[in-house]
């Protein structure tokens, strides 16, 4: 995702020059074209994040369009009273991009993991915020934001992340991405769990179930509608997230739902139960920890379609199989 | 605008007036820091500041950060003694649904940043000494902040910023009253050598004393003092400066003038009732 990011960003500097690149002494391998080709707009501001939210801040008051660049929990939380105060309350043009959401860092330690950043950053007014499912979303997500005025915050995962859309979507900020309708559960994805959902959506598919994935690059302003229409359709929205289910997507998606007049649709959130890890591994491994892995996903819609139909006391419909317990991690 | 002393002198008495009627009217806090300023302010405001009241958002206006965003109160009456909105909006301070809040807010003309919080004014400052710069604009930044914020690690993350992308167009002006919200800055945690402080980070340093307008204009006349430098300017200042039973006391960080306190003071100040 990163690698797709910066090449969006330069051709957008490319033909807008009020784009400027502050980093704070991260991006080696990643943001050297960018600092080549604009070195009067780029500037690696050192290890000092409130000072990098600060000064940019300070030039988007002249008129720029100013993106900041780290790693995990450097560019939000280490500054967090900084895009409060300086970025949000004076709207500045500030676009805020973190690589390394979720547990793309994963060995590297609990420092590491930005587990809560969507939640805190979500409650920040103003703020827009915006995860990317693929590299093809986060492509079209930096183009959309140049031109979008106001504080925005990118969470990007890392590198290597599979391409899931066959060709571009037609983007906007603010709108999900419906991939595919099912009447039995509909994945709700942010961030790089798409492909996963993609997969258990295709998995539960396989097996007789009807499954639909929504993809929804956009968190804050939440696309309400799609959801609305999405509970309307299916028995149950199972949100997935590289994140705290406090405060996330979960979190938003209900914040929605309860809302929604005579809904009987049932709602699972999985990503992280409020916790950090201690258990130490690749993003892989602590996915799995998480309930985050595809076979655990399609777990998780089993069980809570079964718990749904029984709480409903609805004839069972035929289950591929029984599970004895709720899925592991999962709420 | 003004250039002589005896103008500023009188824009400076301006200032401690209405601090003090307005603090009194709105039993608000802070009067204390907000007359330990009114010097620096009514020779910025007066005569340093490239601004026009009537186009507030001119491009190429010099811009001033008031970092110390709790002394409002001098920064608003500052505003309105020179043009930029009527007096009567002072009679708001801090009344319920007034644009002047107890700390400096934007959309009030003329304010450049909203700041309250310590230790976020002087990166805000780079950044648009910094926008200058890159943009090729002649204007200049000048960032006002107190001593107590020189406790924050973002002032000395912004401190050193400054002269690593010598932004000889930044000047940090500290108001170096020596008392912080809970005591002396000496007792509580001690900025000394401050000078040799920022000197060691790259500034260029000079420092006056904070109410005399000749030293004042004189250094604030010549910037950059140093082409390739942000300046600081320390200002050594009197906490409550101007009315006798004010100056050097913490408490009045806190309390506001009853009618018998602001009746004394404003007799000091020379005011007919």
């Amino acid at each position: 995702m990163r690698t797709a990011f910066i090449r969006a960003l330069r051709e957008a500097a490319a033909t807008d020059d009020r784009v400027f690149l502050l980093v704070g002494d991260l991006g080696y391998s990643v943001v050297e074209p960018f600092a080549q080709e604009f070195p009067n707009r780029f500037l690696n501001i050192g290890v000092a994040e409130q000072n990098l939210a600060g000064v940019a801040a300070g030039l988007a008051s002249s008129g720029k369009v100013v993106f900041t660049y780290s790693i995990g929990n450097f560019p939000t939380l280490r500054c967090l009273e900084h895009i409060r105060n300086d970025i949000c309350y004076h709207q500045a043009d500030v676009k805020i991009v973190a690589v390394g959401g979720g547990m793309a860092y994963g060995s590297l330690g609990m420092t590491h993991h930005a587990t809560e950043d969507l939640a805190i950053m979500r409650a920040l007014p103003g703020m827009e915020v915006i995860a990317p499912g693929d590299p093809i979303e986060t492509t079209l997500a930096t183009r959309a934001i140049v031109t979008r005025p106001g504080p925005c915050y990118l969470r990007l995962g890392k590198a290597g992340e599979p391409v899931v859309h066959d060709e571009p979507p037609p983007f906007t900020v603010g709108k999900a991405l419906t991939l595919s309708r099912g009447s039995d559960v509909t994945f709700v994805s942010t961030g790089g769990m798409l492909a996963a959902a993609v997969q258990a959506a295709e998995q539960l598919g396989q097996t007789g179930f009807s499954v639909g994935v929504v993809s929804m690059p956009t968190i804050k302003p939440l696309d309400a509608d799609c959801l609305r229409a999405v509970a309307g359709q299916c028995e149950l929205i199972v949100t997935v997230e590289e994140h705290n289910v406090i405060g996330g997507l979960g979190s938003a998606v209900s914040e929605v739902l309860v809302g929604v007049h005579g809904s009987q649709v049932g709602l699972k959130k999985v990503g992280v139960q409020d916790r950090f890890y201690e258990e130490i591994g690749s993003q892989e491994y602590l996915r799995a920890q998480t309930g985050l892995t595809v076979e655990q996903l399609v777990d998780a819609a089993e069980t809570g379609l079964a718990e749904r139909r029984l709480t409903n006391g609805q004839p069972e419909k035929p289950i591929r199989k029984q599970r004895e317990s709720a899925t592991r991690g999962n709420a | 605008m003004v250039s002589d002393t005896s103008a500023v002198s009188e824009l400076a008495r301006k200032i401690r007036v209405q601090v003090l009627r307005m603090t009194h009217k709105a039993k608000a806090s802070h009067v204390g820091t907000s007359l330990s300023i009114a010097d620096i302010l009514a020779v910025l405001y007066g005569s340093v500041l490239q601004i026009q009241p009537t186009e507030p958002e001119s491009p190429d206006r010099d811009r001033l950060i008031v970092s110390k965003g709790h002394s409002a109160a001098a920064v608003y009456a500052a505003l309105a003694e020179t043009g930029f909105y009527p007096r009567t909006w002072l009679d708001t301070y801090c009344q319920d649904g007034s644009r002047l809040a107890g700390h400096v807010t934007r959309g009030v003309p003329g304010v450049e940043a909203s700041t309250g919080s310590l230790g976020h004014g002087l990166a805000i400052g780079c950044g648009m000494a910094l926008g200058a710069k890159r943009g090729q604009n002649s204007n200049r930044v000048f960032v006002l902040m107190s001593d107590g914020e020189c406790d924050e690690g973002s002032t000395w993350e912004a401190a050193l910023f400054g002269p690593h992308h010598r932004l000889d167009n930044l000047v940090a002006i500290i108001d170096y009253n020596k008392i912080q919200s809970f005591g002396s800055v000496k007792e509580v945690l001690d900025l000394e050598p401050l000078a040799d402080k920022w000197r060691a980070f790259g500034w260029s340093v000079q420092e006056v004393d904070g109410h005399d307008h000749g030293q004042l204009l004189d250094v604030l006349g010549r910037i950059p003092l140093v082409e390739g430098r942000p300046t600081c300017v320390i200002a050594h200042t009197v906490k409550g400066k101007g009315v006798s039973f004010m100056e050097h006391q913490l408490a009045w960080h806190y309390k506001s003038p009853d009618a018998e306190q602001l009746r004394e003071a404003l007799q000091e100040l020379e005011v007919r009732q």
